[in-house]
C-alpha cells in the first residue's frame, strides 16, 4: 500500500491589494510514497516544498486536487494520529520545559497516561535531550529546538513522518545523528518524507527522491537509477606520484593527490591503462566507472522545461 | 468537553500565569490596600460606597485589559510563531482549538477575578470592620463582571482570527467603549428618524451590551438587583459569546497558515 498518495495537489494565492493577482505556489502534483521508504523531497528555496507538506498536514488548503495517506483520506483528522511532522525551523511554546512540552503534544495526540510518561522519557533519551529536559524551551540553542521537534514529530509512533528541512540548524554531527534517527526510523518499519535542498543528505539517505522547482514537479525516482547513468568514463586509482608517459598518450587527465594519483581516461581505454599500468610495475588501487551525481542530475532538472520555457511560471510562497 | 479542548485550555492558562500575567494581581493589591487607607482617613459615612465602587471598576478595567491583550495575541501569536503547526498536525479540529484557547483565557480570568475579590472585600473589611447582607451585592456585580470578560475575549478571539494584534486591540477596545454605551445608543437609536434611525438600532443591537452588565453603582448603593435581570445578562452573555466564538471559528476554519 502506498503510504501518501497525492493526486493533482495545485495552490493559487491570490496576491496583492486586492487579492485578484493569482500568483501559483505549485502545480498540479502527482505523487507516490511507498511505505516503508525514506523518500526525499529535493528543490531550492522557494520551490513549494513546504507548500507541498503543509497542504498534505491540513495547514494551507489546496486550490484542487486531493491526496490519500496511509489509504484514508488526507482530510481525516483521526489520520494524524499516524502521522509525525517537523516543520521548518520550529519554535515552540518557549515557557515550558521539553518534558512538559512532549507530554502537552502526547495528549493532543491521544496518548493515554502510562505510555505518554514512559515515550516521553524514550524519545527525549533518543534526541538527547535527557539533560535538560528540565529547562524551559526559550534557553534552547537552534539545534536543541531542532531535537525537540524531532522528539515531538516521533513521540506518538507515528507509521508515517514528515520532516521539512530536519537537517537546517544543526552542527556536523547533529545531522550526522539525525541521518541515523531516519535510518532507525526506516528499520522500524516506518515512511519518511523529508524535504531538504541539502543533495548530500538526500543522496546518503533517500531510497527514492522527487525534485521540484518553481512549484513543478521535474524529476522522480530512485537515487541509485537516477545516478547510475554512466558518462562513458573510468577513474583510475593508483598509488605513487609517478605518471607514465603511456597513461598520458592514452589522454588521461591526471592529479596527484597525496601519494596516489587519480587519472580520468575513456571507458575503453580501461584495459590499455591497466597494461600501462603493470608494464611499469605501478601498483594498482582502484578502478571505478564515472556515475552521473544526484547533484548534476538535479541541476540538470532545474534547467527550464520544454513546457514552461519561454513563459513565466509563478514562484513558490 | 473534549479532552483535546481541556488540554489547550490548561495550557493557554499555564502560558498566561509563566508570563506573569497574573502579576497584575500584586499591582491590584497595592491599589486597594492604599485606596483603602486614604479612603478611610478622608470620607465619613461613605467608606464602603468609595471602595465598592473603586475596587468593582479597577477589577473590572484591569480584567478587560487583560483579556484584550492576551486574547488578541491567542491566535495570531501561534500563527506568527508556527507554534501552531505542531499542533494541528495532530489530530486536533480547528474549532477545538479555537474553543479550547477561549476556555483558557476564560479561566485565567476567572482566577484573576476570583483573587481581586478577595481584594476587594479585604479592603471592605478593613473600612467597615464588618460584613453586612447587601455586601452580597458586590458577588452579583462580580458575577456580571466575569460575564463581561467571556464576551470580551471571545471577541477579542474572534478579531484575532482575521487581523494583526495591533487592529485587533484597536477593534476589541473600541467595541468595549461603544458597548459601554449601548444603553445610550439605543435611546439615541429611539429618538432618531429615518435611515439613521435603522443604522443606529441595528448598531445599538450588535455591539455587546456592557452597560446592562455593569451594575457596579448599584452595588455600592446597595440597591437590589432583580433574578430576572441575572438571568437575562447570563443568557445574554453566553448566547453572544457562543455568536462571537462560532464567527472565530467559522472564520479560522477557512484560514491558509501561511
Amino acid at each position: 500500500m502506498a503510504a501518501i498518495e497525492i493526486l493533482g495537489l495545485e495552490k493559487t494565492y491570490m496576491v496583492g491589494f486586492w487579492r485578484k493577482r493569482p500568483k501559483r505556489a505549485l502545480q498540479p502534483l502527482h505523487l507516490t510514497v511507498e511505505e516503508g521508504e525514506i523518500f526525499g523531497f529535493l528543490g531550492p528555496n522557494g520551490a513549494g516544498k513546504t507548500t507541498t507538506l503543509k497542504m498534505l498536514m491540513g495547514l494551507v488548503f489546496p486550490t484542487s486536487g486531493t491526496a490519500r495517506i496511509l489509504g484514508h483520506e488526507w482530510t481525516d483528522p483521526e489520520i494524524k494520529t499516524q502521522i509525525g511532522f517537523l516543520p521548518e525551523q520550529p519554535y515552540f511554546y518557549d515557557y515550558l520545559t521539553a518534558h512538559e512540552l512532549l507530554d502537552y503534544y502526547g495528549q493532543l495526540s491521544g496518548v493515554p497516561g502510562k505510555d505518554r510518561k514512559r515515550r516521553v522519557e524514550e524519545v527525549l533519551q533518543r534526541v538527547g535531550l535527557t539533560d535538560i529536559q528540565g529547562v524551559q524551551l526559550r534557553k534552547f540553542s537552534k539545534g536543541m529546538l531542532q531535537r525537540a521537534g524531532i522528539a515531538q514529530a516521533i513521540l506518538h509512533n507515528p507509521k508515517l513522518v514528515f520532516f521539512d528541512e530536519p537537517m537546517s540548524g544543526l552542527d556536523p554531527l547533529g545531522r550526522r545523528e539525525v541521518r541515523d534517527l531516519m535510518e532507525q526510523l526506516k528499520q522500524e518499519g516506518k515512511t519518511v518524507f523529508f524535504s531538504t535542498h541539502i543533495l548530500s543528505d538526500a543522496e546518503a539517505l533517500c531510497d527514492r527522491v522527487a525534485i521540484i522547482y518553481k512549484g513543478e514537479l521535474r524529476g522522480v525516482g530512485a537515487v541509485e537509477d537516477l545516478t547510475s547513468t554512466v558518462q562513458g568514463k573510468v577513474e583510475v586509482v593508483w598509488q605513487g606520484t609517478q605518471i607514465p608517459a603511456s597513461m598520458k598518450a592514452l589522454g588521461a587527465d591526471c592529479h596527484v593527490t597525496g601519494d596516489t594519483v587519480r587519472a580520468v581516461l575513456a571507458e575503453n581505454q580501461q584495459d590499455a591503462a591497466i597494461d600501462a599500468l603493470r608494464r611499469e610495475r605501478i601498483r594498482l588501487i582502484a578502478i571505478t566507472p564515472l556515475r552521473t551525481s544526484l547533484e548534476a542530475y538535479f541541476v540538470e532538472k532545474l534547467q527550464p522545461s520544454k513546457a514552461t520555457a519561454g513563459k513565466t511560471v509563478g514562484t513558490a510562497v | 468537553m473534549s479532552p483535546r479542548i481541556f488540554h489547550i485550555a490548561t495550557n493557554t492558562f499555564r502560558e498566561a500565569v509563566r508570563d506573569r500575567v497574573l502579576y497584575n494581581l500584586i499591582a491590584f493589591a497595592l491599589l486597594l490596600s492604599g485606596a483603602a487607607i486614604f479612603v478611610g482617613q478622608i470620607s465619613i459615612d461613605i467608606e464602603r460606597l468609595v471602595v465598592v465602587d473603586l475596587g468593582l471598576t479597577a477589577v473590572s478595567l484591569f480584567g478587560v485589559v487583560i483579556a484584550i491583550f492576551i486574547g488578541i495575541g491567542l491566535v495570531s501569536k501561534e500563527i506568527e510563531k508556527r507554534t501552531l503547526y505542531t499542533v494541528l498536525s495532530r489530530p486536533v479540529r480547528r474549532w477545538e482549538f479555537i474553543v479550547g484557547k477561549f476556555f483558557g483565557l476564560a479561566g485565567t480570568l476567572v482566577v484573576n477575578t476570583f483573587f481581586m475579590a478577595i481584594g476587594v472585600f479585604g479592603a471592605l473589611f478593613y473600612v467597615a470592620h464588618k460584613f453586612s447582607k447587601p455586601d452580597a451585592l458586590i458577588l452579583v456585580a462580580l458575577y456580571f463582571i466575569v460575564l463581561e470578560f467571556l464576551i470580551i475575549c471571545s471577541l477579542a478571539l474572534l478579531f484575532s482570527s482575521f487581523s494583526s494584534p495591533l487592529l485587533s486591540a484597536v477593534f476589541a477596545f473600541s467595541l468595549f467603549v461603544i458597548g459601554s454605551f449601548a444603553e445610550d445608543l439605543r435611546g439615541f437609536a429611539g429618538l432618531a428618524h429615518g435611515v439613521t434611525r435603522w443604522f443606529a438600532t441595528a448598531a445599538a443591537y450588535l455591539v455587546p451590551n456592557f452597560s446592562a452588565l455593569n451594575v457596579i453603582s448599584a452595588a455600592a448603593h446597595e440597591q437590589p438587583l432583580s433574578s430576572q435581570l441575572i438571568l437575562h445578562n447570563t443568557l445574554y452573555a453566553l448566547f453572544y459569546t457562543a455568536m462571537a466564538l462560532s464567527g472565530a471559528v467559522l472564520i479560522f476554519e477557512r484560514r491558509n497558515l501561511k
